[in-house]
């Protein structure tokens, strides 16, 4: 210590203290986190469960403020949307990623499709609703369930795209070469043998893409609206949860305020128990 | 993308050509008159980002430093996960916790006592506590923000070589002087880059601040006013736009929304990109 005599230097019990200072300020940061995220479960949880019953997830709504009845036609729509969506995403999606992983590589070309993907994925929804309503909604003159079809499959084409790279990546290079060792040829070594080793991980970037867009509301309050009745057209407004729920949360009935968060709850059980089961996929797609 | 800009630009022309420039400091939003600004939003959505950023960043940092270098690696990953799982979490939930929740706790407890701080002096916390208004939809951007930016920042501070940090230990350094002097400096223009994707994300949230934000076109400087943000004005407005003049200057804040997302997401990757470069690792 002494030969330091002169050097301006903080004392060993100082610096431990700061040290200490911000692990605590660390640990109280992370429980604001964690925190914030049970709070919100467990209101959704408590203010939702009552509103599970037979009926919720049977019966159409009732004239409004008239207890009863349930949500089943905005149920039925969401998956109906979802669906459209999944139809055009995934395909697409999946299409982009197998050709960034097998073909663009490092490529220039490649590079370009990845970084416009990347910034693609943290376009707000809200955009996207308003570039469906420009290319779809406005030219056939009416609100759609197809037109939020196609919002949320640009949504999730990025996500699926980015995923099924990751995903294919993870493929060891020497099945490609066997493959092609064998004679196959570049596209039968892809599909047959690459993305067949894959296709655990290539469902979960399914699944994935499926969840990131199954509590969009923004995007489809400018696309489909909303529908109070049964509709299975297409062509038309349909009922889905989201935009029920904020129309519910709006009104100044408690009965469709407490619909509101059942809805969300049957959200929240989806998209966190598909997270759950990515990840417990995931873990087992490990041991290559 | 060429695409969805150009349809922006398209659908956006008659306001543009109608109010040119003025329409970015203008506040006036009369429908019957047919007069738009979008001054009132474009304030909105920048002083709710404000507000989340102020508070997200620091946190995100010792949350990152938390999971990568202070925690034992499995109680690591279990938050790790927690946070990642408040992610997940859909924008219309945050909305509903926080018009239900956290805008009675505001308007009842908070508001009233940052008035009685010689805070509530300043024009930022004048006015009646509502509850709703810019400073509630600050506070829930922030945790919608928090889990991307620990994420990314996470990433970075894994990414400084080990080596170097041990070459800070074997001086004598503190875990805490190791992070400040050696990982961030090392990592800075990766945490730079997070911070530009937690912007990103924070200017076009929609729905959890549409159910708190207040929805009012007129221009308040005060935080605990109602106000309005362009996605949630967007969300509100752009299906019943009765005239093509209306929705075309919804499209107008689209647009600027839109710019403003492409510029903070192409800032973050450039700076993300500079990381990787000197590190060799993947961000």
């Amino acid at each position: 210590m002494s030969s330091l005599e002169g050097v301006p230097q903080r004392s060993r019990g100082r610096r431990k203290l700061g040290d200490r200072l911000v692990r605590v300020i660390a640990w109280a940061a992370a429980s604001v986190g964690i925190g914030a995220m049970v709070w919100i479960i467990v209101e959704v949880v408590r203010r939702g469960a009552g509103a599970w019953n037979w009926d919720f997830f049977s019966k159409m709504p009732t004239a409004a403020g008239a207890p009863g009845g349930g949500i089943l036609n905005a149920i039925v729509g969401t998956l109906l949307i979802t669906g459209i969506a999944a139809l055009m995403g995934i395909p697409a999606g999946f299409f982009a990623g197998v050709y960034l992983a097998e073909y663009g590589r490092n490529g220039r070309v490649a590079s370009t499709i990845r970084l416009i993907g990347n910034v693609m994925m943290g376009v707000p929804s809200i955009i996207v609703g308003v570039f469906a309503y420009a290319v779809v909604v406005a030219p056939m003159g009416h609100f759609s369930a197809f037109a939020g079809g196609v919002a949320l499959a640009i949504i999730m084409l990025p996500v699926m795209a980015r995923t099924s790279e990751d995903i294919l990546n993870l493929v060891p290079n020497e099945l490609r070469e066997s493959a092609l060792a064998m004679g196959a040829s570049r596209w039968r070594a892809t599909l047959g043998v690459v993305v067949r080793a894959a296709r655990s991980g290539l469902l979960t970037a399914g699944i994935l893409a499926v969840v990131r867009v199954s509590g969009e509301t923004a995007p489809l309050l400018l696309t489909v609206l909303n529908n109070n009745f049964w509709s299975s057209d297409i062509g038309r407004p349909m009922a889905n949860m989201t935009v029920t729920i904020y129309q519910y949360a709006n009104t100044p009935y408690a009965d469709l305020q407490q619909k509101a968060w059942g809805a969300s709850l049957l959200i929240i059980v989806g998209v966190l128990g598909a997270n759950l089961l990515v990840r417990l996929i995931m873990q087992r797609g490990k041991e290559w | 993308m060429v695409a969805l800009t150009v349809a922006l630009i398209a659908q956006a022309w008659p306001s543009i050509a109608r109010f040119g420039a003025r329409f970015l400091w203008t506040a006036r939003w009369d429908v019957n008159k047919q007069l738009f600004g979008g001054l009132t939003s474009i304030y909105g959505t920048l002083a709710t980002t404000l507000i989340a950023m102020v508070i997200a960043v620091p946190l995100a940092l010792v949350i990152a430093l938390l999971l990568v270098e202070l925690a034992h690696p499995l109680v690591s990953r279990i938050v790790g996960t927690a946070i990642e799982l408040l992610a997940a979490i859909p924008s219309i939930i945050f909305g509903m916790w926080g018009a239900f929740v956290l805008v009675p706790l505001m308007q009842n407890h908070v508001q009233p006592a940052i008035q009685r701080t010689p805070l509530g002096k300043l024009p930022l916390f004048t006015g009646p506590p509502f509850g709703i208004g810019v400073l509630t939809a600050g506070l829930i951007l922030f945790l919608m923000v928090l889990p991307f930016i620990t994420a990314v920042s996470r990433d970075v501070l894994r990414m400084v070589p080990q080596v170097v940090k041990e070459a800070g230990y074997g001086m004598g350094s503190t875990t805490w002087e190791v992070t400040r002097r050696i990982s961030l400096r090392y990592g800075l223009s990766g945490i730079v880059g997070a911070v530009f994707l937690g912007l990103g994300r924070a200017v076009g949230e929609t729905m959890a601040v549409a159910y708190v934000i207040g929805s009012s076109h007129r221009f308040r400087i005060s935080w605990f006013e109602p106000g309005y943000t362009i996605a949630s004005n967007l969300a509100n407005e752009f299906a019943e736009a009765g005239s093509s003049l209306h929705r075309s200057a919804m499209v107008e804040l689209a647009l600027i929304l839109f710019a403003m997302t492409i510029v903070f997401q192409l800032l973050a990757y450039a700076w993300l990109r500079r990381v990787r470069s000197h590190t060799g690792g993947r961000a």
